[in-house]
């Protein structure tokens, strides 16, 4: 019996081993560190009206007819950096980007935007965070699919992956555009 | 080509390091001396490889190599020399190389001065360090390279987060890591001992100055990051149970654990079994640790920017080191033999009861940590455990465990003496129980808040009492870390307690009271200039009994990246600590200004730091032996 007592820790620690490799491969299949559902997938997406920096207005009919990805994102925020180069790749497959300024001054955006690379067909502002809210944005980077009906289709809490990329994002876009 | 030096330095120590781990365990097992005597000399270029690759990086940051892209990423021009060098480490990719980097200088340690040790034993114990160095600059090399290249290269770099830019934090990770990674030798001890299947007095002789080295480094490490998050997070908290803080508690608690039962191990030959224990736990919650902030399975202050597929790796690391090890300790550890016994009522059953707490308290904050997390990769649910879990498990423990202290310190190694020494001690605890009973009829908030307030001062008082009576000059360190206890836990009680907060919004000129200071705004200067940012500099006078202070608390605006810090300005006193928040406003509406009082602030910090000077001293003179 005496002998047995010395496996117990071994045994605690595999069971803790196991809840953590179960929960990074749920984080890793995309459900994301905070693994919150979000309620808009296969709704509408909610009502849009923020400025375009370059003059004018984005609401809900310009994401129609194509399929669009939503990208909050900041200029102080450090894991935008680490998705950005992702999305400058995803420009190249002609994927329709919208980029939202998420609490974060127009001009510090667009410096960022012209020193590491501008991904995004349009950039509206959400100065004070009101369309965050909407959207369920809790935290920056955050990003939705919107397919060409105007319904989301995938949240990603957090910066995409390259694995979310291949093996959801880009599969999905492929099958939405049909 | 400083980069591409780096990275191939990085290389090289790897080669090196497997050369360490494999060789000269194999040449144990075959009982080839040659083989052996490889470790040290493996030891000590795997460390110079890695010293001359954190150096490498360490200039590209001097530099400002914006054409690497770490540095790009983290650094910036106009950023002070100081904080260009820290920089190194307020990343993930640097801070692991500077992980790499103790690793290996701790493994340089035993090569440089375990020239006393079995030559079987110092080889196996530099190979499994070498193992688990490989590990980790595998971890590097594939998944994190700090000298990756960014082609075209930009102007000039995004800047660090203005947060990181402060003297308390360049300083938190070194120690941070000194402390937690340098329990990874006492791990590599454990586990040649376990190999060997023997472990008795000497043993503990030889892992104590590590130990003791990794606790006092561990101890400082952690005072500085609740010292910046007081100072830099603006509202007055000391310790948030955030899973960052509890990944380096958790090591310490075990740690702790780990210096009185090294104790009893080397003066009684007993406790073997729960000794190796905690060796091989020290180190494996700080890889836990590791793994959970950089994994991004977990949402932290402290997150790194964060990939799973690094976490995968960690993960995998983590099961073999300490999978590995805890294999290696049941299959072994039965053998290790029983020793003396120990009595219930003597030093060694008090160092073993507060080993069963301590483990229990670091259990608990496991516990806390990992839960919400396994309730949620389990179920759909979405909890969080904060603060009121915590104090509601752990202090109660502390609570106990400081009643016992005393006494416990006090009992002699035979057994036996319990009445004797209460007896004893009759005095202190009647002091105690005296400054209980005035805090709880004088203290203003009453009721719970004010019998918890006399608990704390009254085990304050008694631990110090009991220090002191414990011949001060015959065991200095441990007076002095019980001490830093006593100390510590009067700053806590005290400051949770009778803090005063006062927000209101103030023109120049307008007073306002807090504690005993007498706080006036003088003016605000909005166009103060640093370095690297723009600030609105608030000059406050606070007087106390005549006394004039000045405060220049700010709102500051970095250049790079753009982003606003508030910077508080503090009055640090021995009877309290006065905290200057400046808010928004401007001079005709006035400026929202946050004053808190914290009575008996600095004593945590102070306790912390004095029980880390304890373990230093029991450091220098442990060619005395224990007593």
């Amino acid at each position: 019996m005496t002998r047995r007592v010395f496996f117990l820790p071994l045994g605690i620690f595999m069971a803790l081993l196991a809840v953590l490799a179960l929960r990074l491969f749920l984080v890793e299949r995309g459900a994301a560190p905070e693994l919150v559902p979000s309620v808009l997938i296969g709704r509408p997406a909610p009502p849009l009206d923020l400025p375009l920096l370059a003059g004018g207005t984005l609401t809900n009919a310009d994401l129609n007819g194509r399929v669009t990805l939503v990208n909050f994102f900041a200029s102080w925020c450090e894991p935008c950096h680490g998705e950005h180069p992702l999305l400058m790749e995803l420009k190249k497959s002609g994927l329709r980007m919208t980029g939202i300024v998420y609490k974060d001054k127009p001009a510090a955006a667009r410096k960022w935007l012209k020193e590491w690379g501008d991904p995004y067909q349009a950039l509206a502002l959400d100065g004070d965070g009101r369309a965050g809210i909407d959207f369920g944005v809790s935290g920056v980077p955050e990003s939705y699919l919107i397919d060409k009906d105007g319904i989301v289709r995938f949240k990603q809490t957090g910066p995409l992956t390259m694995d979310v990329l291949r093996q959801r994002l880009l599969p999905l876009v492929a099958e939405l555009r049909k | 080509m400083i980069a591409e030096t780096g990275l191939f330095c990085l290389i090289l120590a790897f080669c090196a390091a497997l050369a360490q781990g494999v060789i000269p365990l194999w040449g144990a097992a075959r009982g080839d001396r040659a083989w052996m005597r490889l470790a040290p000399r493996a030891a000590l270029l795997q460390a110079f490889f890695v010293a001359l690759a954190f150096g490498a990086l360490a200039l590209c940051y001097a530099q400002g190599d914006f054409s690497v892209l770490n540095v790009a990423r983290n650094s910036h021009s106009a950023k002070p020399l100081l904080y260009k060098i820290t920089g190194v480490w307020g990343n993930h990719e640097g801070s692991m190389l500077l992980w790499v980097l103790i690793l290996a200088l701790y493994g340089a340690g035993v090569a440089l001065w375990g020239g006393r040790m079995p030559l079987a034993f110092r080889a196996r114990t530099l190979s499994v360090q070498a193992i688990i160095s490989c590990g980790f600059l595998l971890f590097i090399l594939l998944t994190s390279n700090p000298f990756l290249r960014l082609v075209p290269a930009p102007a000039d770099g995004a800047g660090m987060n203005p947060l990181l830019q402060d003297p308390g934090l360049a300083l938190h990770p070194p120690f941070l890591y000194l402390g937690s990674v340098g329990y990874s030798i006492v791990f590599s001890l454990a586990a040649a001992a376990l190999i060997e299947g023997r472990a008795g007095p000497e043993w503990a002789r030889r892992a104590r100055p590590y130990a003791l080295a990794a606790w006092v480094c561990l101890t400082i490490g952690i005072a500085l990051g609740s010292l910046w998050a007081y100072y830099t997070l603006g509202w007055g908290g000391w310790w948030y149970w955030d899973p960052a803080e509890n990944a380096s508690f958790m090591p310490w608690l075990l740690g702790t654990a780990l210096l009185h039962a090294l104790i009893v191990m080397e003066k009684r030959g007993s406790l073997q079994g729960l000794t190796l224990f905690l060796a091989v736990g020290c180190f494996s919650l700080s890889m836990l640790g590791t793994f959970l902030i950089r994994s991004g399975v977990l949402v932290s202050v402290h997150s790194f920017a964060t990939d799973p597929a690094r976490g995968v790796f960690i993960l995998l690391l983590l099961a073999l080191t300490t999978g590995g090890a805890l294999l290696l300790y049941a299959l072994r550890a039965p053998r290790l033999g029983e020793g003396k016994g120990i009595a219930p009522f003597s030093r060694g059953g008090g160092i073993v009861l507060n080993n069963l707490v301590l483990c229990c308290a670091a259990a608990s904050v496991l516990l806390g940590t990992l839960y919400p997390l396994a309730i949620e990769a389990l179920g759909p649910g979405k909890i969080s455990v904060g603060p009121p879990y915590f104090n509601a498990f752990f202090l109660p423990m502390m609570a106990a465990l400081a009643a016992a202290l005393p006494l416990g310190a006090a009992l002699p190694w035979t057994g036996g003496g319990l009445p004797v020494v209460f007896g004893k001690r009759l005095w202190a605890l009647a002091l105690a129980a005296l400054t209980g009973i005035g805090v709880f009829t004088l203290s203003p908030p009453q009721g719970f808040a004010a019998f918890k307030a006399a608990c704390g001062m009254a085990l304050a008082v008694w631990i110090l009492l009991g220090a002191l009576a414990a011949r001060p000059l015959r065991n200095p360190g441990m007076v002095l870390a019980h001490l830093g206890l006593a100390v510590l836990i009067a700053g806590a009680t005290a400051a949770e307690t009778w803090p005063v907060e006062r927000l209101q919004l103030q023109r120049p000129g307008e007073s306002v009271t807090v504690g005993p200071w007498r706080v006036t705004l003088q003016k605000v200067d909005e166009k103060a200039e640093g370095p690297n940012y723009a600030a609105v500099r608030g000059h406050f006078t606070a007087e106390r009994g005549g006394r004039k202070v000045e405060l220049a608390p700010e709102r500051r605006l970095y250049i790079a990246p753009e982003r606003g810090v508030s910077r508080v300005a503090l009055v640090p006193e021995i009877s309290g600590m006065l905290y200057a928040v400046l808010g928004e406003g401007d001079a005709r509406k006035g400026y929202v200004t946050r004053l808190f009082w914290h009575p008996l602030q600095g004593w945590i910090f102070g306790g912390a730091l004095i029980c880390a000077l304890g373990g230093l001293v029991a450091l220098l003179r442990r060619g005395q032996g224990v007593r």
